[in-house]
């Protein structure tokens, strides 16, 4: 296997996920198919392919400094679990 | 101010890197066309690009973009033909949409430097490297009421999606001081760009520092573990922030011993009150952003025209600006500093000044004490001041046509101030005439014929006594000027003999 518990409980911390001991199992076996399958693209012998930042062979897409309306106040927050109508409300956020 | 001391007689050298985020003066966003306006009411101005709703796409602003070639060329930095930007990847509630997009390898500019000096010679001339400047979001704002202990975090995301330009030094500061200099000297180079209004307040422009230090060791030098300074609202800030750290670090040096590598490179927060850093919690290492390209926007290529285009827009450069005044002007090293710190306006308004009444140093003289002064004094800006160049220029060519001495041609200016009049308008209201060729010398001459002990005086070769005539002739007509009475008396007195 490509991936062991630790790198998944890594990945599990860096996204805030709480997994129980069995789910990092079942994670650690169905990650590693993943990036073992992914894995196959490097059989392939690159050598001599320049590197792509895109998939797409489209550049320079832009668009111009203009504003257009925002969305009102209430359905920005109308998603949010908590709000006290002008913020979003999160748990306190220390130490900044 | 403290004065550095010599570097030879001090056991370690200081090293300083900055990293310095300004916001760009586009209208929009970066990624979407929410305003950018600073003081708007909470989450008034987001939409679900930047608030990262599923299947918003992003497009980046072509303002952003070219304000950023711009910078980076002021900063005569590198620009590479292509560019792309990448996801780096953190959790916090200000950053809604888990990630934010910023340059990681392929940055829009690289290998800049900006020079700094002192015009009080503190420290050597020197060319700080700018490592690199890259164009990326900001984040939210998040709100903690500390009285309330552990109330809930408020969070505001007008910001969110604010185009900021990351501008990265190399380590090349020695002192507190330098680092400072060099903060002004960009905020200068911003300013004149016109790229942003660098607003600390408004967090316009925000500052963090890496500090450590080189402990001499016979022949070489033992690096300290680096450490990351944040948390500073002003450049004064920045500077006692770093101070305080060089002498903290020296005093954990002599403590622990610990070299770079010894110890993660650790996150301390300014205490403006205090005046002392303290550790600071950090978000995560860097490693763990894991950066990817950003699927959702192509890469933006670069043509050498289009950046020929750029470099013939760019605006003046403090620096150059500097060497003209002195140069084309004939300004003194320190007028020319006073000037250029002044702005990009102030320097038009004294270079049409100088050239309107054609004496740059009378012209550099009246900006400097009574223009300034005045701007000082009424909290303004020379944009909104009420003498233009070209009226002040009249009454600077009066003055040297000698119908004023500049003490009443102070007064002159200052009633013109007061009451936006002309230079004529302005003598008219303060009693001011003009005292005609004739009606002078007829002054002189009654003079004279009272006081043959002074012109005596005088062809004895005591030109100083002509002096007393001086003040005898202002008391009896205050319009007349000193220098015209000194000249026609001495004129009359050479006729005599
Ligand atoms: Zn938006």
């Amino acid at each position: 296997m490509s991936l062991t518990r630790q790198d998944v409980e890594k990945v599990a911390l860096l996204a805030r996920l709480r997994l129980a001991p069995s789910e990092v199992d079942t994670m650690t076996r169905q990650l590693s198919q993943i990036v073992d399958y992914v894995q196959l693209l490097s059989e392939l012998n690159t050598d001599d392919v320049q590197p792509l930042a895109h998939a797409i062979e489209v550049t320079n897409v832009f668009a111009a400094d203009q504003p257009l309306d925002s969305l009102s106040r209430e359905e920005a927050l109308s998603n949010a679990p908590h709000t006290d109508d002008e913020y979003y409300l999160v748990p306190p956020v220390l130490g900044s | 101010m403290k004065q550095p001391p010599e570097p030879d007689h001090l056991p370690y050298k200081i090293v300083i890197g900055l990293e310095v985020h300004v916001q760009l003066a586009t209208r929009t966003k970066l990624f979407c066309r929410c305003n950018t306006q600073f003081g708007a009411p909470p989450n008034t101005q987001t939409c679900p690009v930047c608030i990262g709703l599923p299947g918003a796409l992003p497009v980046m602003n072509d303002e952003a973009f070219r304000l950023s070639l711009q910078t980076a060329l002021a900063l005569n930095c590198q620009i590479p033909p292509s560019t792309k930007w990448d996801r780096k990847q953190y959790y916090y509630p200000d950053l809604p949409k888990g990630y934010q997009i910023s340059q990681y390898d392929l940055p829009l500019s690289h290998d800049g430097f900006l020079e700094i000096h002192d015009s009080q010679q503190r420290f050597e001339s020197k060319r700080v490297r700018i490592r690199r400047a890259h164009l990326e979001e900001d984040a939210g704002k998040s709100i903690h009421d500390e009285r309330s202990g552990t109330a809930d975090s408020r969070i505001d995301l007008n910001r969110t999606g604010t185009p900021l330009l990351e501008i990265v030094s190399e380590p090349d500061m020695s002192s507190a001081l330098e680092a400072r200099t060099f903060l002004d000297e960009l905020k200068l180079v911003l300013v004149y760009q016109g790229v942003s209004d660098c607003n600390m307040q408004e967090g316009s422009l925000r500052v963090d520092a890496n500090i450590n230090l080189h402990i001499r060791d016979r022949e070489t030098w033992i690096p300290t573990p680096i450490v990351e300074v944040k948390n500073m609202n002003s450049f004064r800030a920045v500077e006692r922030a770093l101070e305080f750290e060089a002498d903290r670090q020296f005093d954990v040096w002599q403590e622990t011993g610990q070299r770079l590598g010894d110890a993660p490179k650790q996150t301390r927060g300014w205490d403006d009150q205090a005046e002392v850093t303290r550790p600071q919690r950090g978000k995560e290492e860097s490693s763990d952003y894991r950066y990817f390209p950003d699927p959702d926007l192509v890469p933006v290529n670069v043509s050498p025209q289009q950046l020929d285009q750029i470099r013939r827009q760019l605006g003046p450069i403090p620096a150059v600006l500097r060497e003209q005044l002195q140069t084309q002007w004939g300004l003194g090293a320190y007028d020319a500093d006073v000037l250029v710190n002044q702005g990009p306006r102030l320097v038009q308004y004294f270079t049409q000044l100088a050239e309107a009444c054609g004496d740059a140093k009378e012209a550099s003289n009246w900006v400097q004490q009574d223009v300034m002064r005045r701007l000082k004094e009424q909290q303004t800006e020379i944009d909104a001041f009420p003498v233009s160049a070209a009226t002040l220029a009249e009454l600077i060519r009066m003055k040297q046509a000698g119908q004023l001495d500049r003490s009443r041609a102070r007064e002159v200016f200052q009633h013109m101030c007061d009451h936006l009049q002309s230079p004529q308008q302005a003598m008219t209201a303060l009693g001011i005439q003009q005292v005609d060729t004739a009606e002078l010398s007829a002054l002189c001459r009654s003079l004279l014929d009272k006081n043959p002990a002074i012109v005596a005086d005088v062809k004895a070769g005591k030109q100083q006594a002509i002096g007393s005539l001086v003040g005898q002739a202002k008391k009896q007509n205050p319009n007349v000027n000193p220098a015209q009475v000194k000249e026609i008396c001495l004129q009359l007195i050479a006729e005599m003999s």
